[in-house]
């Protein structure tokens, strides 16, 4: 029978691998050729010539890359751990209780990743000037919390999803009262769920352009910033150090996310 | 009763601080922006309060002559409709590229297809600012596609790739590539191969069975990556802004430009809240139509 078929087998299709290997060029490639142009001594950025290293000194050396590299730092700090300590509550509560207005709540909760980033800075921008508040550090930590919590909140929820509600009931047939119960049993159970939901934060905070763009003022230059302002005045091989570096914490910094958020299944 | 308080209050104390952020810092900022589109612009930047205005919803599809007469101008229009042309494209083009994509990931074994997931969705991880600057790198006069044409000799004068539309549709289709992949992709691996092998049993062709299987059942992930494609591309900033020109400005870079030297404020939130409005009646109709066909199967 399966030679009178009219074509072979569901998993093999002409020219599919040939579409994903365009693909996965289109998506890596401008990556990599930006890290290897980093390591090129020329100083005709789009021009090899040889290994070098030296912009990555350069960079290091130069104290306004250094001093945004440590705004970036202190925002993305202040501002997943914030988002984190505020997503755990709430999805701790929204996974065990059902209430009038959850979808709401879910929605409202969701509302920083639905909207295109530039209308609320801009809004957030305008709300802070009306209230005569100068913009700096502050206002973009606040900006920046607030953009976190989805993101700080879904690998939350979802390792709620997956947690045994028995273990808890368990906890309060030993006598655990609701604190000690959480406290030893629910939130060991989550901590790769927080874990991986406070790494998300603070790669999306690490890497925010456009709130802090508005949002910020003298003072709360991160790296992003700094980026934008010497890529507007003309490429420069600093640009491709600092911004391969970028990129390099990035995709550590989700491997580990994703890392922790697979112990998941393991449990 | 008691227990019903205490439900409430533990509510209130453990959801109420992460609503109250959002609330505070975003629904409410949005909300006074609707405020703000129908104040009088004050021009040193900000607003006269209290002195309401039309001027910036006028301004969408008028402009006013010095004596003070309103005559039709689609300057702005001209870059609404590119916006969406810009963004229509780079959903296409998506669409092209992701397609096959997701198809592929579908039917690897299940080791590949975590692996394939991870480096579709790792981009989106790295800094989208970093990701566009490379582009300047590989699209610019002595860039790398330039650099190679010219070395090659296929080409004597650099081909103009950077600051237009192209580089822009280019950049935005990188941008949100992976919103697309992702979405047709879980439609796609809950297929049932052998659905696909029994309509090749009864004969069909290959592009019989892709138009009259497949697709069909990945109209739900088309769908919604189409939108998550396309919203964000809509609202674009950095991209428009790093890799597009004067004549490739975008809706995000127009509100943009009205609190930077164009110190409009009104417009800027007239433009912010005509964006947002298009984002939620999106997301309305899709969740609507997602509860219908839930309630239909």
């Amino acid at each position: 029978m399966r030679a009178r078929r009219a074509a072979g087998d569901a998993k093999h299709w002409p020219g599919l691998a040939f579409g994903a290997a365009i693909f996965f060029a289109y998506v890596y490639l401008p990556i990599v050729i930006l890290i290897v142009l980093s390591f090129n001594e020329n100083r005709v950025v789009t021009v090899w010539s040889g290994f070098s290293l030296e912009w990555y000194r350069m960079a290091f050396q130069n104290d306004a890359i250094l001093g945004a590299a440590i705004n970036s730092l202190l925002i993305a700090t202040v501002a997943s751990v914030s988002a984190t300590i505020l997503s755990t509550l709430a999805a701790v509560r929204m996974a065990t209780t059902r209430f009038f207005g959850q979808t709401g709540m879910n929605a409202l909760i969701a509302l920083p990743i639905t909207v295109p980033e530039i209308v609320p800075a801009v809004a957030t921008l305008m709300f802070f000037a009306s209230l005569g508040v100068t913009m700096g550090l502050g206002t973009v930590i606040v900006a920046h919390t607030v953009f976190c919590i989805p993101f700080a909140y879904l690998p939350i929820r979802a390792r709620l999803e997956g947690m045994d509600p028995k273990l808890a009931e368990a906890a309060a047939d030993l006598f655990a009262n609701p604190r000690r119960a959480f406290l030893k049993v629910t939130l060991p159970l989550l901590m790769p769920g927080i874990l991986s939901g406070l790494v998300l934060a603070f790669i999306i905070s690490l890497d925010d352009f456009v709130t802090t763009f508005f949002v910020g003022g003298a003072g709360s230059t991160t790296l992003p910033i700094y980026i934008f302002g010497l890529v507007r005045t003309g490429v420069t091989p600093e640009v491709n150090a600092i911004s391969a570096l970028m990129l390099l914490v990035s995709i550590a910094l989700v491997s580990l996310s994703l890392f922790l958020g697979r112990s998941e299944h393991r449990t | 009763m008691k227990a019903e308080r205490r439900r409430t209050l533990a509510n209130l104390w453990l959801i109420g601080p992460a609503a109250l952020a959002i609330i505070v810092f975003m629904v409410v900022p949005l909300s006074m922006m609707a405020w703000i589109s129908i104040q009088s612009r004050s021009y040193g930047g900000g607003v006269e309060w209290g002195n309401l205005s039309g001027e910036a919803w006028l301004r969408f599809l008028f402009e006013r002559e010095l004596d003070d007469s309103l005559a039709w101008s689609f300057n702005y229009l001209a870059i609404i409709l590119r916006s969406f042309w810009l963004s229509l494209i780079t959903t296409v083009l998506s669409l092209l590229v992701g397609f096959p994509t997701a198809f592929f990931m579908a039917t690897r074994s299940r080791k590949w297809r975590t692996l394939l997931v991870f480096m579709v969705t790792l981009p989106f991880w790295t800094n989208l600012l970093v990701r566009n600057y490379a582009w300047i790198l590989i699209l610019r006069d002595h860039g790398t596609i330039n650099g190679l044409l010219l070395s090659l000799g296929v080409i004597s004068e650099p081909l103009p790739l950077l600051h237009n539309q192209f580089a822009v549709a280019v950049g935005l289709t990188y941008s949100f590539l992976p919103f697309m992949v992702l979405p047709i992709y879980s439609s796609l691996e809950k297929v049932d191969l052998r659905l696909v092998e029994a309509a090749f049993d009864l004969y069909a062709n290959r592009w019989r069975v892709l138009r009259r299987v497949i697709i069909p059942l990945a109209v739900p992930g088309i769908v919604a990556g189409s939108i998550l494609v396309f919203i964000p591309a809509l609202g674009s900033y950095v991209t428009p802004e790093l890799l597009g020109g004067g004549k490739t400005l975008m809706i995000g870079n127009l509100i943009g430009h009205q609190f930077g030297a164009a110190r409009n404020w009104p417009f800027g939130a007239a433009l912010g809240l005509f964006l947002l409005a298009l984002v939620l009646i999106a997301m309305t109709i899709y969740v609507l139509r997602g509860r219908g066909a839930e309630a239909r199967s």
